[in-house]
């Protein structure tokens, strides 16, 4: 067994150490060391975005990141998305369009419209759509993901 | 039954667009039905909290991975674990030789018909390897890093064997056999031979020659299409779990727990009344996870670690080299009209490669062939043929894109020499009521026609489309849906709500299309329902969620429990009211007798007084509706690198009932993004010995939200009389059409038929300049 | 009397015939009906006292899970269609 190494980080705002391999990714560290199994797997090579958390606001693969490489930095994944017990409204708005079946690319997606809307609250159809090529979903054609996307920018404007 | 609608009439229109009658008002009638909550289970799924197969955790956890062929065809001679069992953290090695001996017989396990010893040899290969990626061993160890090693260290001594890749491989006369036993069966006759050809079958009616002959114009073209992988974005994943008293759970992302419980028990030889399987959330099947591939593997190397829980999650690449495809195929459709446009015969030949077992959607394939038309005089020969590729799986109406991609080619191509607009010539030649499918069964009330109309009525196709290398093409297409068996109990909770448990894994949102159609029969609210999909052992058997069942089967089972219910309730009111059950009257969520009433809430609690009350139902629902849609497509080429962009799309299909209408236009929509993705670039690419070389989502190209414009949903209504609220299955018909749109649209925009999928850049281009080189005068070979 | 459509594989047990009448009230009665008059008919039909597997049973346009036990009315149309196999398949 490789040593571990201790980690000290802001996760979704709280200050975390946490012991892992040198060699395991982010993903692997939040989901079998942290517990948050939030973020998925659905490649392990950074071509889908169902693993994608923002790092120091930042969106990445976070099966691509080691996970000590967030030694003094601040990780927010899907767990972190809703404050206080409430939804988030881009989590409302996927709900209310549903724009999930099977729901597996759906904590990337969200996440990865949030960086979107921290970026540029008011994207075109066309905006959201490049932004999110880099999350691929089976299910919905992308139709209504798109739409709550834009539903959740329009509430902002 | 009372609440059955059935006027057969179409409730679409222009204005209405991807509506319908789904605004949160319900209409018919219905209170519930045709309005769009939010799903029971959607609130864990936006917040990361839903419980996924790799999301399983347990102590003593230990990790399975599967070492795997890397040669298409080989006999293995000898396997060496010794490395791999020393290695430290390694608790357990397996191979074929561990699996119990399976008998040479065919079952059915709830998944279609199956050899045993084709499902065990596909577990873990025996005595050879059919596929590239084709499991031979498997470790479990500590952590999945060191099982990862350990699988690096097992030796395995290969004998190559020449890969036989396609129909054409298969069927050549000095072909290398896959499976020594394999006889060719032939509707019960069966061959001499040894044979990669594994059965043969016919459909015919009429006398083709007399009307070919006849014909005023005869169009007949060949296809290829290529192995495509169903692409659910979540890789499979199990757990086994051991009791000190020998029972084993599993957790599993399936379709289909029952179908797993019985794989399962058929491998390994275990009862099934040891074997507990719960169906965790599941990220996505379209057909793929029926069969099953890890879970008897964790089961055994379980057994061999001292009965230590053991979980595998599949990578990426594993997923596409040894779960999933569906078939590539050889196909050749020949169409022949009279002077009025009118079909007077119609011939498709299927070829589809199975993969190393036998087992391709052939036979689904040649009914969607040439359902959409009426044809008196017809031929559909299938032939399902063994290849060195991973065994076919399901995938969304299997084998029908292939076939409508073929038989649609072909009659956009009639209608364009006929100088018949595509829409009209497909209403002149429709399949209606009392028409024979391709099998030659007769149908019930069906809405193709419709979905034609809908189309030629819709805004897109009614707005011309202008610009260079822009085209338009249409295609409709056929499927069979299925009805098979589920069962539910319904609790009846004292302030009123209901729990309703039931096993049909929720892939898409029907735990609230359920919900739905109890609450309607219960005349209550849909938040009064709680609907949990539960394991095994907890209800009775339950078919897969497949062949798009799940809403019209298990939702007929929830308007069966509630119509238990108010029964049970108006009997027992009868009681303490001092009447005749017949007096207890139920309307708008009322009961009411003489001057006594009492709201469904409120007469919850009174009739529980002295007995609980609970309802169960099981049902095998024979009389399912088929589905049609019929698509329209825009599409703009760029002539100097052969990209096709998608500019529009419109879906019209016949989706009987729309219970949740979101839901439904979601399977619509998600179905042509597969299709399109089918069309234009999704391929398994083989070098010449049979290796896969694109098993990445980087190379296995599917589309992005970049990719793909708003894809606009026409819900035809034409409901069902094989359902008390006139359901139809809709997941799956939708993927049909989408091929044969694309090429005919590619057709319009550049004058080149393209007889092969996909239509990727590359192959585009390379027609393309076919066609020049043509136009100029040169030769071109193989060109008719 | 049903109307059996005779799959095309079989002709060659009917002289030929697309369509043949027969008496009977199940499926099964049907099948031995069939089998007096074309001899090997039943045997390319039945297996183990069950329709073969590959093989279903449509009776006026709707398959029947109770197969060789499936009634017919004197009316009924019967086809024997190959069943659907590839995952979905006992999807006839």
């Amino acid at each position: 067994m490789a040593n571990k190494t201790a980690v000290e980080t802001t996760l979704n705002g709280e200050e975390t150490t946490f012991l892992c391999e040198p060699r395991q990714t982010l993903l692997e560290a939040l989901r079998d060391e942290l517990g948050l199994i939030g973020s998925k797997e659905g490649c392990g090579n950074g071509n889908c975005g169902a693993c994608n958390v923002l790092l120091d606001g930042v969106l990445v693969n976070s099966c691509l990141v080691l996970a000590p490489e967030i030694e003094g930095r601040s990780v927010v994944t899907i767990e972190g998305i809703a404050e206080d017990g409430e939804l988030h409204p881009l989590q409302q708005k996927f709900l209310e369009h549903a724009s999930l079946q099977c729901g597996i690319c759906t904590p990337g997606f969200i996440v990865s419209s949030k960086a979107l809307l921290d970026e540029n609250p008011n994207p075109t159809e066309h905006d959201v759509r490049l932004w999110l090529a880099g999350n691929l979903c089976r299910c919905t054609g992308y139709d209504k993901i798109v739409r709550a996307v834009l539903d959740v920018a329009q509430n902002n404007a | 039954m009372a609440d059955t609608k059935h006027n057969g009439t179409a409730a679409y229109d222009l204005a209405s667009n991807g509506k319908v009658d789904g605004d949160g008002t319900g209409q018919n009638g219905y209170k519930v039905i045709g309005t769009r909550p939010v799903r029971p289970d959607g609130v864990d799924k936006v917040t990361g909290r839903a419980v996924y197969a790799a999301d399983v955790q347990m102590t003593g956890l230990l990790h399975g991975k599967i070492l795997r062929s890397p040669h298409a065809h080989a006999h293995i001679r000898s396997i060496d674990t010794s490395k791999a069992e020393a290695l430290p953290g390694v608790r357990a090695v397996v191979t074929a030789a561990d699996l119990p001996v399976a008998e040479d017989k065919i079952e059915d396990l709830g998944e279609g018909a199956i050899n045993l010893k084709y499902l065990s040899d596909n577990i873990l290969a025996h005595e050879k390897a059919l596929y590239h990626g084709h499991a031979v061993a498997a470790v479990a160890a500590i952590s999945p890093h060191i099982a990862e090693e350990a699988v690096s260290l097992i030796d395995v001594d290969y004998d190559l064997l020449p890969a036989v890749m396609t129909v054409d491989d298969a069927l050549a006369d000095d072909a290398p056999i896959l499976l020594d036993t394999l006889r060719t069966d032939a509707m019960g006759e069966i061959g001499a031979q040894p044979t990669n050809l594994a059965s043969f079958f016919r459909h015919q009616r009429g006398d083709l020659d007399a009307a070919f002959a006849d014909a005023h114009l005869v169009v007949e073209r060949a296809f290829r299409t290529e192995t495509v992988h169903q692409g659910y974005i979540e890789p499979q994943a199990a757990t086994a779990l051991y009791s000190a008293d020998g029972q084993i759970t599993i957790w599993t992302s399936t379709q289909g727990s029952f179908a797993v419980r019985g794989q399962v028990a058929e491998i390994l030889k275990i009862p099934v009344s040891r074997l507990k399987v719960i169906p965790t959330e599941i990220g996505g099947g379209f057909g793929g996870k029926i069969n099953v591939y890890v879970e008897p593997v964790a089961v055994l190397l379980s057994q061999k670690a001292g009965y230590e829980p053991v979980k595998i999650v599949m990578n990426r690449a594993d997923v596409l080299a040894a779960t999933g495809p569906t078939s590539g195929s050889n196909i050749r459709v020949k169409i022949a009209v009279d002077v009025n446009g009118k079909i007077t015969a119609g011939l498709a030949e299927l070829y589809y490669e199975a993969g190393a077992y036998p087992g391709s959607p052939v036979g689904a394939a040649a009914n969607v062939s040439l359902a959409p038309y009426a044809i008196d005089n017809l031929q559909v020969d299938g032939y399902d043929i063994v290849v060195n590729r991973p065994r076919s799986a399901a995938y969304r109406a299997p084998g029908g894109t292939n076939a409508a991609f073929a038989v649609e080619s072909v009659v956009d191509e009639l209608a364009e020499k006929l100088g018949m607009d595509a829409a009209d010539f497909r209403i002149l030649n429709g399949a209606k009521e009392k028409d024979r499918r391709p099998d030659g069964v007769q149908y019930a009330r069906i809405g193709q026609i419709e979905t034609v109309q809908a189309i030629k009525n819709s805004r897109h196709y009614q707005t011309s489309l202008e610009g260079k290398y822009r085209g338009r093409g249409i295609a409709s297409g056929y499927w069979n849906n299925w009805g098979g068996q589920s069962s539910a109990t319904a609790a009846l909770n004292p302030d009123g709500t209901v729990n309703l448990n039931e096993a049909s894994t929720d892939i898409g949102g029907t735990r609230a299309s359920i919900s739905m159609q109890l609450a309607e029969a219960l005349e209550i609210g849909y938040e009064q329902v709680k609907t949990r999909v539960v394991d095994t052992d907890t209800v009775a058997y339950n078919d897969v969620t497949g062949g798009s069942r799940t809403t019209f089967a298990t939702g007929w089972a929830a308007y069966d429990l509630g119509q238990k219910l108010k029964q049970e309730m108006k009997r027992r009111l009868a009681d303490v009211w001092d009447v005749s059950p017949q007096d207890v009257s139920y309307e708008d969520g009322i009961f009411y007798a003489g001057d006594e009433s009492l709201p469904f809430v409120e007469a919850a609690n009174v009739v529980q007084r002295e007995e609980p009350l609970m309802a169960s139902s099981t049902v095998h629902p024979q009389d399912f509706g088929p589905g049609f849609s019929t698509q329209c497509v825009d599409v703009e080429i760029d002539p100097e690198t052969g990209k096709i962009t998608i500019l529009r799309y419109t879906i019209a299909q016949d989706v009987g009932k729309a219970i949740h209408p979101s839901y439904v236009e979601g399977q619509m929509q998600g179905g042509v993004a597969q299709g399109i993705g089918w069309a234009i670039n999704e391929e398994y690419i083989y070098d010449d010995e049979g290796h896969l070389l694109n098993a990445s989502l980087l190379d296995y190209r599917m589309p992005t939200a970049l990719d793909l414009p708003m894809i606009d949903t026409i819900l035809v209504e034409v409901p069902s009389p094989g359902h008390p609220y006139g359901v139809r299955g809709v997941g799956e018909v939708n993927i049909v059409p989408p091929a044969g749109a694309i090429a005919n649209a590619v057709y319009d925009a550049t004058g080149v038929r393209m007889d092969k999928l996909p239509i990727s850049p590359a192959n585009l281009l390379e027609a393309m300049w076919a066609k020049e080189a043509e136009a100029a005068g040169k030769p071109v070979p193989g060109d008719d | 009397m049903a109307k059996i459509w005779i799959p095309p594989l079989m002709r060659s047990l009917t002289a030929g015939q697309q369509i043949v009448e027969a008496e009977g009230e199940t499926v099964r009665e049907l099948v031995a009906a069939l089998d007096e008059r074309f001899p090997g008919v039943a045997e390319r039909i039945i297996d183990e006292g069950r329709i073969r597997p590959g093989l279903t049973v449509a009776v006026d346009g709707a398959v029947q899970s109770r197969g060789l036990r499936a009634a017919v009315a004197p009316d009924s149309e019967v086809h024997f269609v190959p069943a659907m196999t590839g995952g979905e398949g006992s999807l006839q």
